[in-house]
């Protein structure tokens, strides 16, 4: 009976495994790589009025087999790349110096969280994920009421005399970097708060015992240890951040041209969903492939040691 | 001579609790010293009190004639090897012993030069190139002593060096430790709270309980002639008897226990002194028939533990007074005493140490 019963357990847990592994693998499938695939799809083909707005890229009718594969949208990115290009090094620039004010503050704020009594440390991170409970607009809304010519921050300027009349505040790179910053932080602020909690501080006190200053414990110990956490922390921020759209569109001037707003122009406003999907073709192969590259030279430089985002410390 | 380390006075209190208690303490140079105490008696705070990492709330570090008060860690002669070691992970082993010079603005050949020696010096030549993480218990213990002395602190302090090793790792370590001690002739200090640890290795050890030293001497000293219950107790096994002094002459006395003891004792006690007797077990004989020596009792065995190299035994007298001993197995031939067997204890005058009240 009771090998009867541990292999009747052992079956149920093998199949619990499964299940565990192969519902979100299921999900992936469903809305991550099945978009993904029609999106390259619908990028080799002709747009044309209909609904969906594009021609199949392949089908059987009555002469046979057809195909409408073409590389015209590639093509035609190619041509005027420097309409393309443009918004995507704004867009690339944004996000990057997003991330790394969002580094600049995080560092230290994970390492006074990470720094502070067990009982302090649960509160502390529950306040800095509190924005995410918030809706994003509402936040950027609030933001556009605090930074508007008769919002609050002008208001106290005028009040406090130091201005005479109300400061541009707004569809400023001030107003930009504001939101964007309000909207990650937490994301960076999380993955580097991971690492530190787990950094030994018996290693501080031994590089401050063998003579080791401030700066050089940083540089020398704590820097490479956390550097995990500093790469999880950047990608969290970087690749969203290139693609984000709402923002820049909020609180961001007409000048600075992103493109999350070029894809939406070429969506929505021109319909042309083949150049669109093109356009979130080549802009996913530009951002992905340098963080694949980083990951394999990673993990071929530090054979048996922490992965990039975790493990042993 | 001035001592080279000199505590006076030193305490450290963390909110309410009194980790260090007016500690005052001397040592030469050269010392391998050892602060041996249960956890929780302070040992450790005094150790992060001498390397820097804590400031006394009261008292005077003085190392080499040399004020430390307001001197950091890293400016200290003053090196520490962690109780889990501390070594920096991402680095080589190498790196890590040479994290100490690169910081001293060692470079280049000099600093291969000194890595090599320190390597060398605690036979680990081949794996400078290695990650801590591809090291046994004992390399890592190994590299982090190359590591603490690569600098040639004047003073090297030691968190349970040996703790995190098997025992017979342990043995083996303890006499390397003292051969590379001597060897640089670097003073030592060492906390533990394994007994055998500080007798093997100690020149002279320091009992702690509750943040002060209650005695400090040499090890045989201390388990020979402690000075207190505390001490006596706390260092290897010994029986107690609670008497009142009888007879005194010169330093022989009578004592008046259940049954008249007598014992020999640099102690200065009175007659009708309460006093308490305590005999460590390898001094009393253990016989079957009584041979009409001074301090013999009659005993009943209660229990024994065959060891293999002796046994121990636990005996009690009419009275109920119950003694620990342990008999060497020098012949094989002679049948030994057993449960419940009536035999007769027997102990010199000289073995029995008197603590007052």
């Amino acid at each position: 009976m009771g090998w009867l019963l541990t292999y009747g357990s052992r079956l149920s847990a093998k199949a619990g495994r499964r299940l565990i592994i192969g519902l979100p693998l299921f999900w992936l499938g469903l809305f991550f790589l099945l978009p993904l695939i029609e999106t390259l799809q619908v990028s080799f083909t002709t747009p044309q009025r209909s609904v969906p707005p594009f021609a199949p890229l392949w089908g059987v009718d009555e002469t046979g087999f057809f195909t409408n594969f073409n590389l015209d949208n590639y093509r035609l990115l190619w041509a005027y790349w420097q309409d393309y290009f443009r918004p995507a090094i704004n867009s690339v620039k944004l996000a990057f110096l997003s991330t790394l004010v969002c580094l600049f503050f995080a560092y230290p704020m994970a390492w006074w969280i990470a720094s502070s009594a067990a009982r302090w440390r649960v509160v502390l991170l529950v306040l800095v994920m509190l924005p995410f409970w918030t809706s994003s607009l509402l936040r950027l809304y609030a933001l556009i009421g605090l930074l508007n010519p008769n919002g609050f921050v002008n208001s106290l300027l005028l009040w406090l005399g130091l201005v005479d009349q109300p400061v541009q505040l707004m569809q400023t790179d001030l107003s930009i970097y504001l939101g964007m910053v309000l909207t990650y932080l937490p994301l960076m602020i999380l993955p580097l708060y991971a690492v530190m909690v787990r950094l030994d501080r018996d290693l501080i006190e031994a590089a401050a015992d063998l003579g080791a200053s401030g700066g050089q414990i940083l540089l020398t110990v704590i820097l490479p240890l956390t550097l995990p956490g500093v790469i999880a922390g950047s990608l969290l921020v970087f690749i969203p951040a290139v693609g984000e759209f709402v923002i820049p569109a909020l609180l961001g001037g007409p000048d600075q041209l992103m493109m999350g707003k070029v894809l939406w122009t070429e969506f929505f406003r021109n319909r042309d969903w083949p150049v669109a999907s093109a356009i979130a073709m080549l802009l996913l192969a530009i951002l992905t492939l340098p963080i694949i590259y980083v990951r394999y030279h990673e993990g071929r430089q530090t054979p048996g040691s922490a992965p990039a985002t975790g493990g042993r410390i | 001579m001035a001592p080279f380390i000199k505590l006076t006075g030193l305490s450290k209190h963390f909110d309410d609790v009194v980790a260090i208690d007016d500690l005052s303490l001397e040592i030469d140079k050269g010392e391998l010293f050892c602060l041996l105490g249960a956890s929780g008696c302070g040992k450790s705070t005094l150790l992060r009190l001498l390397a820097g990492f804590e400031t006394p709330t009261a008292g005077r570090i003085e190392i080499d004639g040399h004020d430390m008060a307001g001197v950091g860690p890293a400016l200290r002669p003053v090196n520490i090897m962690f109780q889990n070691y501390a070594l920096f992970p991402h680095m080589t082993v190498a790196a890590n012993i040479g994290y100490g010079l690169r910081r001293a603005g060692m470079r280049g050949a000099e600093l291969d030069e000194r890595v090599k020696a320190l390597l060398a010096l605690v036979r680990m030549d081949k794996l400078g190139g290695r990650k801590p993480h591809q090291l046994s218990g004992g390399q890592r213990q190994r590299v982090a002593l190359a590591r603490a002395l690569a600098r040639r602190p004047k003073l090297l302090l030691l968190d349970e060096p040996l703790a995190a090793l098997d025992k017979k790792l342990r043995e083996d370590t303890q006499f390397e430790l003292v051969d590379i001690q001597e060897k640089l002739g670097t003073t030592f200090m060492m906390v533990t709270h394994d007994q055998e640890e500080a007798m093997t290795l100690a020149t002279r050890i320091g009992i702690m309980e509750a943040g002060k030293l209650v005695q400090v001497d040499a090890p045989r000293a201390l388990y020979e002639r402690p000075h207190s219950h505390f001490v006596a107790d706390f260092l290897g096994t010994i029986s107690f008897v609670d008497g009142i002094v009888a007879g005194a002459d010169n330093n022989r006395i009578t004592i008046e226990t259940p049954v008249p003891v007598t014992a020999i004792t640099e102690t200065l006690v009175a007659v009708g002194d309460a006093v308490k007797l305590a005999i460590r077990p390898e001094k009393i004989n253990l016989t079957s028939e009584a041979t009409g020596a001074v301090n013999e009792i009659p005993v009943t065995v209660e229990d024994l533990a065959y060891l293999g190299f002796a046994t121990n035994y636990r005996v009690v007298t009419a009275s109920g007074q119950m003694f620990k001993l342990q008999q060497q197995q020098r012949r094989t031939v002679v049948p030994p005493l057993t449960w419940g067997d009536a035999g007769f204890i027997q102990f010199d005058p000289e073995d029995v140490i008197i603590l007052r009240g």
